[in-house]
């Protein structure tokens, strides 16, 4: 009998610190600190774009979107922006929208990178940073891949080929 | 597994080294004192080794492990410091890239492995965790029968228990009044003191027994507080840069509090301004030279309505507070601390379009470096466009101008300037001390004219719900190290057999204490005092050392 309650006392302390402990490193590695992770709804924002038409994200709810944020001093995201362009002309038609979210630059410069590649998607410019912040932003670029019910599907960080970028928008069509 | 009974009648675990109550040692050593470590009790890991259960168990039950993982988190916290953690990495960096490029194949593998975020890597935090479980089961391993014994403990002990204690003396006496003189003395000295057939058994301190473990209860306390920190909403470490003017979101806060910043003010001691008696110090290091006061004077805002990120949010005033250091602006849990700052950043530039040969000026223009407008009309036909704006100026690996961030640190600008007499316009490219004519020479040139500087504050935002917790914990924790540390827990023995009184005695620490404490019990009642029988063991092994050299 002695023996039998020893066993329990055991087993009952070794699962309360294998409780405390898979609980922590579940908590740090497997769960974000915030609503910002996989399979969450993306948090909404409005910002306005270069030509002065305000965007709001929930407003292309319906539509997978393709949100990055970028800089025009960042050289990954300059290479891929080619390539996001190229994508976004094929995927347009099949409900798949493209948002590039600068971080909070001067017009000017976010202008004329814009002319510079030719881009013809929205580009919306974060000034007060709180965006970034929404999206805990770090580092550049970082690219969402939203689904048409405003669930994040997948959270790049890096540079894009111009495969993987057909491959994500492909991943979002609705 | 059996129990053993002893010849006194009690009934002890198995693997108990002598008998719990009478002392009676219950195996065969052959080392002439007792080792008291535990008071002989059987540390169950050792003896039972059945079950999975049991086998986990005794791993973590033994010291030796827990030192060994000890040691293995202090090597791995050693190398973590041999190349940065990533947050110490400049911005804008791919710490895969960096790691590799910057130190080589050591450098991969110290990405790969995860000592560039140490303290968050899996590896890192199981050891921690690994611990915190061995430090658990060896306390309970060992606080169990270590209060059984201290529990179970009689009074009378056994001829063997006594004569193998390292104070011990043995002296023929008639009288055996004199114990009373002895207890009364004893009890003087605050010793809890128990009686038996003529047998004394005298205690005190035994509390300090207990220290190890209380201290080991505050670091599993401390343990758990560190463990909260990852529980959402417990804790928020962040900073914020805001310049002076400025409006903005507070990170960590999720949308919901704003800050203004109206001013940032750094102050140093100056000669003659100050209270005399700083002037020695002054003079030592220089008037200007020793700061005074760091101080952020800010608004604090709530947002009123839903929390939108980038749209104009709808600002209420909750406070204004001067943040200085170690006076942070509280709210809501959440304080603001200052934590540096940068003086005189650019905001903007003035430039004069100027005759290069005449150097007659046509009008000035203001640069805003934050938000540049594109086109300055200066009246008369004279025109100045902006056609580009590096903030952070550098020549890329093209041989471009580019910018290394948003920050103007370094601002240039490619102007282009329109003059009645140069309708196509002249293109200049113009950065701090040097002007560049792409096309060829121009007539007309910005001139520098001015600046316009203001500062900028970085804050600490701090909520900290796990505090209290790390607190308790290092207070149980200190408890448990003064209680084991000032405290000894003493024994003293006597025992009256065959017209003699046998004297023993032990002590946890501090036998020098406990010697002369016995001196002055036994003094003039003709016992004899106590040899240390270690010492003695000691000095005749020594002896023997010279003998033979």
């Amino acid at each position: 009998m002695m023996k039998k309650q020893r066993l329990v006392m055991r087993t009952v302390v070794l699962l309360l610190l294998l409780a405390a402990v898979g609980y922590t490193i579940y908590a740090n590695f497997f769960t974000e600190k915030t609503e910002i992770k996989v399979g969450a709804t993306a948090p909404d924002f409005e910002l306005t774009d270069l030509n002065g038409n305000t965007h709001r994200l929930s407003d292309y709810r319906g539509k997978g979107v393709f949100l990055n944020f970028w800089g025009t001093w960042c050289k990954p995201c300059e290479r891929e922006m080619p390539f996001i362009n190229e994508q976004y002309k094929a995927y347009k038609k099949q409900g798949v929208e493209v948002l590039a979210v600068n971080v909070g630059e001067p017009k000017l410069s976010v202008q004329k990178f814009v002319d510079r590649f030719g881009l013809t998607f929205p580009v919306v410019i974060d000034r007060e940073d709180q965006v970034m912040n929404a999206y805990e932003i770090d580092p550049l670029p970082t690219t969402f891949l939203i689904d048409k019910n405003g669930k994040i599907q997948a959270i790049i960080t890096g540079t894009m080929t111009e495969e993987k970028v057909k491959q994500y928008m492909e991943s979002i069509k609705p | 597994m059996e129990q053993v009974k002893c010849e006194c009648g009690h009934v002890n675990p198995y693997g108990t080294a002598f008998c719990e109550a009478c002392g009676k040692p219950l195996e065969e050593v052959e080392k002439p004192l007792l080792d008291m470590r535990y008071e002989g009790s059987a540390r169950r890991s050792q003896t039972y080794n059945k079950t999975v259960i049991d086998k986990i168990w005794n791993f973590f039950s033994s010291v030796k492990v827990g030192v060994w993982l000890i040691v293995i988190t202090l090597i791995a916290s050693a190398i973590g410091t041999i190349f940065p953690q990533k947050m110490y990495l400049p911005p804008n960096v791919t710490p895969a890239q960096y790691y590799e490029d910057e130190y080589g194949w050591a450098g991969k593998l110290y990405y790969e492995l995860g000592f560039d975020n140490l303290y968050g890597s899996w590896w890192y935090m199981l050891l921690i965790a690994l611990i915190g479980v061995s430090l658990v089961i060896c306390s309970l391993d060992r606080v169990i029968p270590l209060y059984r014994a201290l529990n179970n403990q009689g009074v009378t002990r056994h001829d063997a228990f006594l004569r193998r204690q390292r104070l011990f003396s043995a002296t023929k006496i008639e009288d055996a009044r004199l114990l009373e003189a002895i207890k009364e003395r004893l009890a003087k000295r605050r010793y809890h003191i128990r009686e038996e057939n003529g047998n004394i058994l005298a205690e005190k301190g035994r509390f300090s027994r207990w220290g190890p473990y209380v201290n080991h209860i505050g670091l599993i306390i401390f343990l758990i507080g560190a463990m909260l920190r990852f529980v959402p909403g417990m804790y928020v470490d962040k900073v914020l840069w805001i310049r002076e003017g400025e409006t903005k979101e507070i990170p960590g806060t999720n949308g919901e509090y704003f800050l203004k910043n109206e001013k940032f003010t750094f102050e140093t001691y100056q000669k003659g301004k100050e209270n005399a008696v700083f002037n020695a110090a002054i003079d030592r290091v220089g008037s200007g030279m020793v700061a005074k006061t760091y101080e952020t004077k800010a608004v604090l805002y709530k947002r009123v309505g839903p929390v939108i990120a980038g749209e104009e949010p709808k600002l209420k005033k909750i406070k204004e507070y001067k943040i200085r250091v170690n006076e942070p602006l509280k709210y809501d849990h959440y304080a603001l601390y200052q934590v540096d700052f940068k003086l005189n950043e650019l905001k903007s530039m003035s430039f004069a379009l100027i005759d290069k040969q005449t150097s007659k000026s046509f009008g000035m223009i203001t640069v805003d470096l934050l938000q540049p407008k594109e086109s300055y009309d200066l009246g008369n036909g004279y025109r100045v466009e902006l056609l580009s704006y590096f903030p952070d100026f550098y020549f890329d690996d093209d041989g471009n101008p580019n910018t290394k961030s948003r920050v103007p640190n370094n601002p240039a600008f490619v102007f282009k300037m329109y003059a009645p007499d140069k309708p196509k316009g002249e293109v200049s490219f113009v950065a701090i001390r040097q002007t560049i004519e792409p096309f060829g020479n121009n007539k007309y040139k910005m001139a520098f004219a001015g600046i316009d500087t203001r500062n900028v504050s970085a804050l600490t935002v701090r909520r900290d719900f796990t505090l209290w917790v790390l607190g308790i914990g290092g207070a149980v924790f200190m408890i448990g190290l003064i209680q084991g540390m000032y405290w000894n827990h003493r024994r003293i023995w006597l025992k009256q057999t065959n017209g003699e009184v046998w004297l023993a005695a032990h002590t946890n620490k501090n036998w020098f204490g406990l010697k002369r404490e016995i001196q002055a019990v036994i003094d003039g009642t003709g016992i004899t005092m106590p040899i240390d029988q270690a010492e003695i063991a000691k000095k005749a092994q020594g002896g023997d050392e010279h003998g033979t050299a």
